[in-house]
């Protein structure tokens, strides 16, 4: 039997020790020091969140299926156990082997939201690695990070030895196979950080020299040496039918937030909206064959027990062997397997398919609108318009369903009072829509929930010069809004939810910051802070007193105009859309003027050299 | 069809909760195919249930789930299958099947076996302190409390054995819906007339059987109550 790193007593004294045993089915157990390379995946948040996490578990078994390479897991210590680790001096240990995370060959990091910048430097001080590459010797694992977030690295960029830009599956077996090849070799942490610069997508970040303007905006960005490419290009997957998958799905005892099988039907998105990362960092969208999706959930299904289904995408309405997917997953329901619905365009043939697969009394209706007026809705891209809303609310309403969630956005570019007042105007509509049903044939009284979060722009989206807004003007916003629903005739029938506004504007920092911005994180992280994405423990005065002790201004993050011509942190950055055509849909989103989807023109974002996907489809 | 599993929960198993193993035992019973029968109704269920609950950091030899099924395999086949995907720590060890008129565990459990053992060091010689302190009492009161009060109680009744072992203390208790003496209830009284502290976190706990009483009013193993199938 394994020796677990924590002895009973802290464990039976932690909340939910199940999180740190490492003994879930379908664990891979390889002896350490059978393999050549020890890789370390971590997923900086709580075990629940992380171990709902699809990427993680494809480059598990990816990892895995290489007799060199034992791939082991490794989450945020909940703050209780943090403060045991802290106090004994017990080092950090991954899941599997239960040994030190130290004492690893690769220590790698997925980063999916700025909020958990803070949890990574937990993860480095609780497993007494560095905090800062630079001060990292050969003893250290490689500190590599990965995910939506590296498409700006900068405000990390001192503490990771390298980042890997884009799709997983596309070249980790290179990245391992050099290490292993230099490990054997003797060759030291410099020498490999050198070599693997030289591999598509990898960026080394100590091998490039930042100088700024006076301004505090960046004067340079290169590299250090003319072997070392000045552009690092995203990774992408184009033969997706064949991108490895997880056969066999982890199941952990502890209840995860998706526990359940998660089919992957699509990369990418054929919308455009105009403030959407993903939509633009997965271009092109890429389908998979139906074949090949009822094939993995059947195979998921078999090998992880899970007795539920859920589709996971972008916009899995524009799937378009949707309808014989949903038929496929029918058969199964017969055979006891339940259907959890991703959220689908609102349409006769979606509310069709809930009938069948939820009980309409408790289900709710889901819209994104993301704005509420028209013209807001041009700004940003949002292809869906008031007639759809209403029309899909009315079917839905005549279906039984009275319970509908709307999510917009405040704090748009461009966004006027009259824009805020639209969405509870919009909200009246569809309760409106609702009470024209006559008494009998409707289902008691209607429950509109409004829910705006405050628009965070991110780096290569077209809305990555905007600015962004204090947190009180925020607040203010949503005032507005709040103000607007209380003069409704149906305020009864509509709540409203808003999200915090500090968060906001720190999140904002972090998504378009750079390399200065390392000291504030250290700072900040000294002083206690740490899951930040947690209502309970996020301390907006532990940052102002960090911005404040670090010299550094928030608001030249966030409320500072941004030319197009500026360098901007992430342009040595090629994410596969070019910047003319980011810098194109700025000025048509001014011009309030929409752009089509890929499926009805292509608007020349630069992906179609790619090869695949949407823009080469028959 | 109703049937009776006994199985193991040792090592880092013994940290997984009663929830989060019953909501395991139900993927088990689809890994390996278990033809498991569902409640009716909107949200169907698997119709499955523990004799009896089993605290977070305690392991047991001796635990038990009931389950009604549609078809079954032979108890070998289906063992065969259940361990071949149960983690370390987890072992199914029969796999029986009750008359139809039987009780469900949960219901029938009258008894409980213990071991425990010290975590740390040798185990200290109790007999003398066992057989003074309580079989040569006349009582052995403590108080339990409970949600709403604190009640007096003789533990005599309700202590069927009680052993100072090389390896540890035995113990035969009162378990199930009737009255359940839990191990540290007893020990901790025992030890404190003895001048001792009983800390929990210094011993290991570890069920070692679940009786039921058969129609002669005899207590026997929960397994005893079931036939293999061949």
């Amino acid at each position: 039997m394994r020796k677990l790193a924590l002895d009973d007593e802290i464990l039976l004294s932690v909340e939910k020790p199940a999180r740190y045993l490492g003994n879930e089915l379908n664990t891979c157990h390889k002896q350490p020091d059978t393999v050549d390379i020890r890789f370390v995946m971590c997923f900086p948040d709580v075990y629940e969140i992380g171990m709902s996490h699809l990427g993680m578990q494809i480059l598990y078994e990816m990892f895995n299926r290489r007799d060199d390479v034992v791939c082991e897991r490794l989450f945020s210590p909940w703050p209780d156990l943090h403060q045991i680790l802290k106090e004994r001096q017990i080092p950090l240990f991954s899941l599997e082997s239960q040994q030190p995370v130290k004492t690893a060959d690769f220590l790698g990091i997925t980063i999916q939201y700025e909020m958990c910048y803070t949890n990574i430097l937990q993860i480095l001080d609780l497993s007494e690695i560095p905090f800062f590459a630079k001060d990292r010797t050969d003893a250290d694992p490689i500190v590599i990070g990965g995910g939506p977030c590296v498409y700006n690295p900068e405000p990390l960029a001192d503490f990771f030895d390298c980042f890997y830009i884009g799709e997983g599956e596309v070249r980790y077996d290179e990245l391992l196979d050099l290490y292993g090849d230099c490990k054997k070799k003797g060759i030291d942490r410099q020498a490999f950080l050198r070599e693997a610069a030289k591999i598509p997508g990898i960026y080394v970040p100590s091998l490039y020299t930042v100088s700024y303007h006076d301004d505090g905006t960046i004067q340079s960005f290169v590299p250090v040496s003319p072997d070392i490419s000045a552009k690092i290009e995203k990774q992408l997957v184009m033969d997706f039918d064949n991108a490895p998958y997880p056969t066999k799905p982890l199941v952990p005892f502890l209840q995860p937030t998706q526990d359940r099988v998660v089919l992957e039907v699509q990369r990418g998105c054929i919308r455009g909206c105009r403030f959407c990362q993903a939509g633009m960092i997965y271009r092109p969208t890429r389908e998979k064959r139906l074949e090949t999706l009822t094939k993995c959930a059947d195979q998921m299904l078999q090998s992880s027990g899970h007795d539920e289904i859920s589709l996971s995408s972008l916009s899995t309405s524009d799937y378009r062997a949707l309808p014989e997917l949903l038929s496929f997953l029918m058969e199964r329901k017969e055979q006891g397997v339940n259907i959890s619905l991703p959220s689908l365009r609102i349409d006769a043939f979606s509310l069709d398919v809930m009938q069948k697969v939820q009980d309409v009394k408790k289900s709710s209706l889901t819209f994104a609108p993301e704005a509420g007026s028209q013209r807001m809705r041009n700004v940003i891209n949002k292809g869906l318009t008031e007639e759809e809303i209403l029309h899909g609310a009315g079917l839905a309403f005549e279906g039984g369903w009275n319970k509908v969630k709307l999510y917009f956005m405040l704090g748009l570019p461009t966004e006027t009072k009259e824009d805020i007042a639209a969405i509870p105007e919009l909200a009246e509509k569809i309760a409106e829509r609702f009470y024209e049903i006559p008494k009998e044939e409707r289902n008691g009284r209607c429950n509109i929930t409004i829910s705006t979060s405050f628009f965070v722009p991110k780096p290569f989206t077209p809305f990555q010069w905007a600015s962004m807004l204090p947190a009180e003007e925020y607040l203010n916003r949503a005032g507005i809004l709040k103000d607007t629903l209380k003069q409704q005739l149906n305020q009864k029938s509509i709540r409203y939810i808003y999200h915090e506004a500090k968060e906001t504007v720190l999140e904002g920092v972090l998504a378009r910051g750079d390399r200065k911005l390392s000291a504030v994180l250290v700072n900040v992280y000294q002083k206690g802070a740490c899951f930040d994405s947690w209502t309970e423990w996020f301390h907006p005065e532990l940052w102002e007193a960090a911005f404040a002790e670090t010299g550094i201004d928030p608001a030249f993050y966030t409320e500072r105009p941004r030319d197009t011509k500026e360098i901007l942190p992430w342009d040595f950055i090629d994410c596969g859309v070019t910047r003319e055509f980011l810098v194109r849909e700025w000025e048509q989103a001014k011009k309030e003027a929409v752009t089509p989807n890929c499926r009805r023109q292509c608007s020349g974002c630069g992906a179609k050299r790619y090869g695949g996907g949407v823009c080469h489809e028959a | 069809m109703k049937l009776r599993i006994r199985f193991e929960k040792t090592g880092s198993m013994k940290f997984i909760g009663h929830l989060d193993t019953m909501r395991f035992f139900q993927k088990l019973m689809r890994l390996a195919a278990v033809d498991v029968r569902y409640s009716e109704g909107y949200s169907p269920h698997p119709i499955m249930s523990f004799a009896l609950p089993l605290g977070v950091g305690v392991e047991s030899t001796g635990e038990y789930l009931d389950l009604e099924v549609n078809t079954t395999d032979t108890s070998e086949a289906t063992l065969q299958r259940l361990n071949e995907s149960m983690p370390e720590g987890l072992r199914a060890l029969s796999y029986k099947k009750l008359p139809d008129n039987a009780k469900n565990g949960m219901a029938m459990v009258a008894a409980a076996d213990y071991l425990i053992t010290p975590k740390n060091g040798a185990m200290p010689d109790l007999s003398e302190q066992v057989q003074t302190l309580f079989y040569d009492a006349p009582a052995f009161v403590i108080e339990k409390k409970t949600k709403k009060s604190v009640k007096e109680l003789d533990l005599k009744q309700y202590v069927y054995a009680f052993r100072s072992r090389q390896n540890g203390v035995f113990l035969k208790l009162s378990a199930g819906s009737e009255t359940n003496i839990k191990p540290e209830l007893l020990l901790e009284a025992f030890f404190a007339r003895a001048g001792m502290t009983f800390e929990k976190k210094d011993w290991q706990i570890t069920r070692l059987e679940l009786y039921g009483k058969n129609d002669a009013g005899v207590l026997c193993p929960l397994d005893d109550f079931g036939e293999n199938l061949c």
